[in-house]
């Protein structure tokens, strides 16, 4: 058995959690304890179950990908043709999005509970072989889940014969090497298969062709791990929770930035955003909201005034916004935008993977100009490109990626251009209000182009 | 005494017996070579001191029947994958944006003091080198870093002086 992971512990929720029930119960992370509270129950429900019962199960519960863009989990099982020989589950645990990190809390504390709700997936659809793609950098919740799935082939959970049922299934971690592309599914695939994450061209999609050109269900850490809840206590029971058929289930909330308790909380999807302020204990040090941003780092910023703005789906995408992968980033009065929008345009520059010239070129224009802004360097003229930079990548360039670098970075820069621009002028005046601390690489803007970087 | 072309082919580097058996392990569960190639260049990386020479390219290359150019293709695209010598003890401070408003520049200052290089590079001792990096998915202990592969939350610069100062 595995130690129990070092972090600290920071959670929250809104009575009872289901999905962070064995967070701080260390004997869950053998099969033993973990049956012990309850687990292994609904994939000994699953095997007794058709297959197709399985995922319209799934369906019905109205579970929507909790990875980042929110499509139907059941449907994308029923896409996944039955007559194929060899198909693949690949869980996609690369969790790079920044503000993003209740995947890496699932795992080091619960990780029978997804390779539950894994192996639930592979007996519906058919697949006996599920990689773990883990980021590299999350070499402790590794070791917690190679220890796990080691016990579960001992404990024949696992192996040539699942509980007896004569269902097949292997399961194996493979690690990332430290890049946010291959958290894009084809991305994944591609650094799966041993080669440079770039993302492909789709379709074909990967339920058709997927890892290894067989056809692959890619679902989220969180995603997988609602899906034992849904088989054992129902879909009504999960589409219950939530404000609408089309939002459903608890749903975990990373909350990060200027808050008192920073953490993972585990609310009924659709809380107010206020309400998970509360939750948190506020604003830190008794100050004033200034912004918030609902999704990671690729969904557009809100304002103080959309405080009361409902964090699903439909609500926020309604707002121009999105719910993402629900990692929530608070700024308070006292944040420069102009270092959150020029931080994040460095982000997404450092992790274009360079295949599309708008996502390439455009990345590292919006970096270049939100530089010499924060140096006092640019003219408004060139802090007003940045979002014009930003539509021109978004939807010219071959992955999401690009996109949410428009999103990430554009509405910033609109949204609060009165305030970049008297930092700016501020800087200009007396130097730059943040120093070079915030280590900004910059030479000649022209530089990148030339060296095609 | 062996003739020079046997010689040559008996001196291609290899990787060590545990990493080979590692990589027999998982062969079993993948349907191409080529796949183990992430995880055969962290053995390798980890058998030579954190870093990928020359020789562990080819190594690898050699185990996988890859090509070497198609090996450093894949080094280059990602960040964990060094091609330069590192400290014996890396670190990674996260400066995205959660830990940026929770004072990670601080951290990286406490880093160039106490250490007396800049980012990037070793010291002297070759005991550590230091750089920023992106989010590394533990916001909720901002500011943070990663040492080797432990993460350390909720530091401060005297946290920071402290973590580097019980390194060997
Ligand atoms: C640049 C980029 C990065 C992504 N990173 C992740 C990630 O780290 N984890 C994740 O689950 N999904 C990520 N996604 C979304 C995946 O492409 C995919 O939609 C998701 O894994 C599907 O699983 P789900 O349906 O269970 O959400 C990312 C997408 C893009 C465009
Ligand atoms: S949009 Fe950007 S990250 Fe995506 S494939 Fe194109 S260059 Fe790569
Ligand atoms: S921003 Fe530092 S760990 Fe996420």
């Amino acid at each position: 058995m595995a130690a129990a992971t070092t972090s600290p512990i920071k959670i929250g929720s809104i009575g009872e959690p289901v999905l962070l029930r064995n967070v701080g119960k260390p004997e869950a992370l053998t099969v033993a304890g973990y049956r012990q509270r309850g687990g292994y129950k609904a994939l000994e429900q699953a095997l007794a179950l058709d297959p197709a019962k399985i995922t319209e199960t799934v369906k019905a519960s109205g579970l929507r990908g909790r990875g980042g863009a929110g499509f139907p989990t059941g449907m994308k099982w029923s896409f996944i043709p039955k007559e194929a020989k060899q198909k693949y589950l690949v869980v996609n645990a690369d969790e790079s999005e920044p503000g993003t990190f209740k995947d890496r809390v699932l795992m080091e504390h619960d990780p029978h509970q997804l390779i539950e709700g894994s192996a639930i997936c592979c007996r519906a659809v058919g697949a006996s072989m599920c990689y773990i793609y883990i980021r590299g950098e999350y070499v402790e919740a590794a070791g917690i889940l190679d220890a796990a799935i080691a016990d579960a082939y001992a404990q024949g959970v696992l192996g040539s014969d699942v509980l007896g049922s004569g269902f097949k299934l292997d399961m194996v971690v493979h690690r990332g090497a430290g890049a946010y592309i291959c958290g894009e599914e084809t991305g994944l695939l591609e650094s799966l298969e041993g080669k440079r994450g770039q993302p492909r061209v789709k379709p074909p999609f990967p339920a058709v062709v997927g890892a290894f050109g067989m056809p692959t269900v890619i679902n989220n850490v969180e995603t997988l791990c609602c899906v034992p809840h849904i088989v054992e206590r129902g879909p009504e029971w999960f589409k219950a929770i939530g404000p609408d058929e089309k939002n459903t289930g608890p749903k975990l909330y990373a909350v990060s930035g200027h808050v008192e308790k920073p953490g993972t909380y585990e609310v009924p999807i659709g809380i107010t955003f206020q309400e998970l302020l509360d939750l948190c204990g506020g604003v830190w040090k008794g100050r004033k909201l200034k912004a918030f941003i609902p999704g990671g780092a690729s969904a557009p910023v809100l304002l103080e005034s959309d405080r009361h703005i409902k964090l699903d789906f439909d609500t926020l995408a309604k707002a121009g916004t999105m719910l993402g992968s629900a990692a929530v980033m608070v700024m308070d009065e006292t944040a420069s935008m102009l270092q959150v929008a020029k931080r994040s345009a460095k982000f997404f520059n450092h992790e274009s993977c360079g295949q599309c010239t708008p996502c390439r070129e455009g990345t590292n224009w919006m970096e270049v100009l939100l530089t010499h802004a924060s140096h006092g360097e640019a003219t408004e003229d060139e802090v007003d490109l940045v979002p014009k930079v930003a539509k021109q990548i978004g939807g010219n360039s071959l992955c999401a990626l690009g996109d949410a670098a428009m999103m990430g970075v554009g509405p910033i820069v609109e949204k609060f251009r009165a305030e970049i621009l008297a930092e700016m002028h501020a800087a200009a005046a007396h130097g730059p209000v943040h120093g070079p601390a915030a280590h900004a690489t910059v030479g000649d803007p022209l530089l990148p182009v030339l060296q095609g970087v | 005494m062996s003739a020079p072309a046997e010689r040559a082919v008996a001196e291609l580097p290899t990787l060590p017996p545990e990493a080979k058996a590692e990589l027999d392990r998982l062969r079993k569960l993948y349907p191409t070579e080529r796949a183990l190639l992430l995880p055969a260049l962290h053995l390798a990386q980890k058998h030579w001191d954190g870093w990928l020479p020359e020789e562990a390219i080819l190594a690898v290359a050699a185990e996988l029947g890859l090509p070497p150019a198609e090996v450093y293709g894949v080094v280059t695209f990602y960040d964990l994958y060094h091609e330069r010598p590192v400290g014996r003890h890396r670190i990674r401070v996260c400066t995205n944006v959660p830990c940026m408003l929770r004072g990670s520049a601080e951290l990286m200052t406490a880093l160039a003091e106490t250490l007396g290089v800049e980012e990037g590079e070793v010291t002297p001792d070759g005991r550590c080198s230091f750089v920023h990096f992106e989010c590394l998915g533990a916001c909720e202990q901002a500011p943070m870093m990663m040492v080797d592969d432990t993460y350390h939350g909720d530091l401060d610069a005297a946290k920071v002086k402290q973590i580097v100062g019980g390194l060997e």
